[in-house]
């Protein structure tokens, strides 16, 4: 845990990702509080206007504040890549983990369930189903999103489970007699939080791209406002040809960066696990050149000397 | 043929426990998916007693893990029974495992990393019901330590597996199996991954635990030295077959199977001199275990064995006792040819 919180990459994927929760917790309260104003407010003076001035980052084509409506899109983003990750992580674990500790019958009808749900083309379907429920709201998104994402987790988790039942320990456990679901929760459920952490963090930014895609594709309605629908906006009310970028390319790069920040601390969880992907740190190699320089300089001085 | 282990001094009361002419088959499928049968074990007896250590000796895959998991019912018997006191075993659970305990071989695969000594220890002391209380398993672990000489206690009770070495850990390992209160142990192995210079310490403990609490031990190991050692009765398994039995003594003085003359030349023993390297020479070019998808027919030691004659090859022979209750399956036997076995020197072996 230490190692986790010592290294660097971690620590910077951790304070973007903590940037972007607390932009999601405290959006609503800085939108109309500190800007004075709100997502949907339409500014007759100002139509599709430049950042500058009164509006930081400009405003849409209808005139609606673009910074105001990037801080609120943040928490229906987050929130909806939050409760797809909780939801496929959830269903994962569930599935893999039973699968791979009970085994037998169990076992093979989970994971032919799995195959059938990795299999399905998840991203037309998801079109398809969410077209047909029109006007749905963020929590049915992130349903949808969940219920076609757990299907690889629950691979990796079943898999991983396998390996933990075959090994010394759990035979052991089961000869003193201990409980199957303490053997799970208790003892193989901490073997796996490395693994779980870093499925559940990519399941939120694939959940985050998933709903963009969707709403740019005109998928699911109502008045809410999230990163996707900025650009979805953006691109149907010509904001995209007229070279708006500033309705388009903040929420883009938003998105962009929320991804760099999950692959930064999976990239961090790597390299602990896997310690040959560890790169030097600088301050020791500034530390170590200098080491080296001065010895040089001594026995050089030395051989002047002689 | 008898099928309980006849012991020079058993006495009458019945083994605590004993596997009665056990067999056990696995059925594999290779690459093609075509069946085979493994025949891990062949109507092997052995009989555990209170405060005995019998010992099991054999090369790998001899058979010996494989009969130590169905003592320890893990794997279930293809044919033969397995008795608890004298009665047919009641199935694998905490009932059983109350009484019966394994020790595994390697200490840092079979305790969990993530949780200190206290926790692994605790919860046995918990499901059990020998503990209750917080202060409860905090004073039984830590008199636990000390029956396992991990002193001092309090220091090793907050310690988790990655900070204690190999010997340490298969303290706490039988540690562990004792929280139970079993009867009888069965250690597979249990001083083979451990550093040389520590094995003594811990068979020392198997001993104590034997002598002064009345355990009744299995220890299996491919190691006739720490068996003779350790034990007051050895078994000799080969290919899956008991070959011989008996007071460790007798076992290892004169040995009355090829076999086990085999084994006991090819360890290294300071004290028998004029036998140098020749004879692990000879060792070597008597072969290799069988295959035991497709093992040979009758003795399962016969293309090794420098005595083989038609019997060998036809079928295994029955038991024959000797006077002080040793016992071994050998045709030579069986055609009064026991002389020969102490006559030849290793050295005059074929």
């Amino acid at each position: 845990m230490s190692q986790f919180l010592t290294n660097g990459k971690v620590r910077i994927g951790l304070a973007v990702f903590g940037a972007f929760l607390l932009i999601a917790l405290i959006g609503s309260w800085l939108v109309s509080s500190v800007l004075g104003t709100d997502p949907h407010r339409i500014d007759y003076d100002a139509l599709g206007a430049a950042p500058g001035g009164e509006h930081l980052l400009g405003t849409t084509t209808s005139g609606q504040d673009v910074l105001a409506q990037l801080i609120t899109g943040c928490r229906g983003s987050v929130a909806v890549g939050l409760l797809s990750g909780v939801l496929a992580v959830g269903v994962a674990a569930l599935v893999g983990v039973t699968g791979g500790f009970i085994g037998g019958r169990t076992d093979q009808m989970l994971t032919a369930v799995t195959n059938i749900f990795a299999t399905l083309p998840s991203f037309p379907l998801m079109l398809i189903v969410a077209g047909y429920m029109a006007n749905v709201g963020p929590v049915a998104i992130a349903l949808l999103i969940g219920l076609f994402e757990w299907p690889v987790c629950a691979r990796y988790l079943r898999a991983q489970t396998l390996s933990l039942r075959g090994r010394d320990f759990v035979q052991a456990l089961r000869m003193v007699g201990e409980s199957r679901w303490r053997m799970v929760l208790v003892e193989i459920m901490p073997h796996l939080t490395g693994i779980l952490s870093s499925l559940f963090l990519r399941a939120v930014v694939t959940g985050v791209f998933t709903e963009a895609g969707l709403r740019f594709l005109g998928i699911g309605g109502g008045d809410s406002v999230t990163w996707g629908t900025m650009i979805a906006f953006a691109q149907q009310q010509e904001g995209v040809v007229r070279g708006m970028w500033w309705w388009f390319a903040p929420p883009g790069l938003f998105i962009a960066l929320l991804g760099t920040a999950t692959a930064l601390v999976n990239f961090g969880l790597d390299e602990i696990g896997n310690p040959v992907l560890r790169h030097s740190s600088r301050a020791a190699v500034r530390r170590a050149t200098a080491h080296m320089a001065a010895r040089r300089d001594r026995t050089n001085t030395v051989e002047v000397a002689s | 043929m008898t099928t309980a282990a006849p012991t020079s001094d058993a006495t009458d009361e019945p083994a605590l426990l004993a596997a009665v002419d056990v067999s056990k088959h696995f059925t594999v499928r290779d690459q093609l998916g075509r069946k085979a049968t493994v025949r891990a074990v062949e109507h092997a007896s052995v009989a555990l007693h209170r405060g005995r250590v019998v010992a099991l000796v054999g090369e790998s895959g001899s058979g010996k893990t494989t009969l130590a998991r169905m003592l320890a019912q893990f794997h279930p018997v293809s044919s033969g029974e397995i008795r608890l006191a004298g009665h047919r075993a009641p199935p694998a659970g905490r009932g059983y495992f109350r009484q019966v305990q394994l020790i595994f071989q390697d200490p840092f695969s079979s305790l969990n990393t993530l949780h200190k000594v206290r926790h692994i220890l605790g919860r046995v002391l918990r499901v059990h019901g020998h503990a209750h209380t917080r202060a409860e398993v905090e004073e039984q672990v830590l008199s636990l330590l000390n029956r396992v000489n991990l002193t001092p206690a309090e220091e090793f009770i907050d310690k988790r597996p990655r900070e204690m070495s190999g010997g340490q850990l298969q303290r706490v390992a039988i540690a562990r199996a004792l929280a139970v209160r079993p009867t009888v142990l069965l250690g597979d192995e249990p001083i083979s991954m451990l550093d040389v210079s520590i094995r003594l310490d811990v068979l020392n403990l198997l001993a104590r635990l034997c002598d002064e609490e009345g355990l009744a031990l299995l220890y299996i190991t491919h190691d006739i030295a720490s068996a003779r050692y350790l034990c007051d009765e050895v078994q000799v398994m080969y290919a899956g077959q008991t070959v011989e039995g008996g007071p460790k003594e007798a076992v290892i003085q004169s040995p009355k199977h090829p076999y086990t003359r085999l084994l006991i030349d090819s360890s290294p023993d300071p004290d028998r001199t004029g036998r140098g390297l020749r004879d692990q020479d000879d060792a070597e070019d008597l072969g290799e275990p069988p295959n035991l998808t497709a093992p040979p027919d009758g003795c399962r030691f016969h293309p090794r064995c420098p005595f083989a004659m038609d019997d060998c090859r036809r079928a295994f022979p029955d038991r024959t006792t000797f006077a002080d209750g040793q016992w071994a399956h050998c045709w030579l036997h069986q055609h009064g040819r026991s002389a020969e076995l102490d006559r030849t020197t290793s050295k005059e072996l074929p």
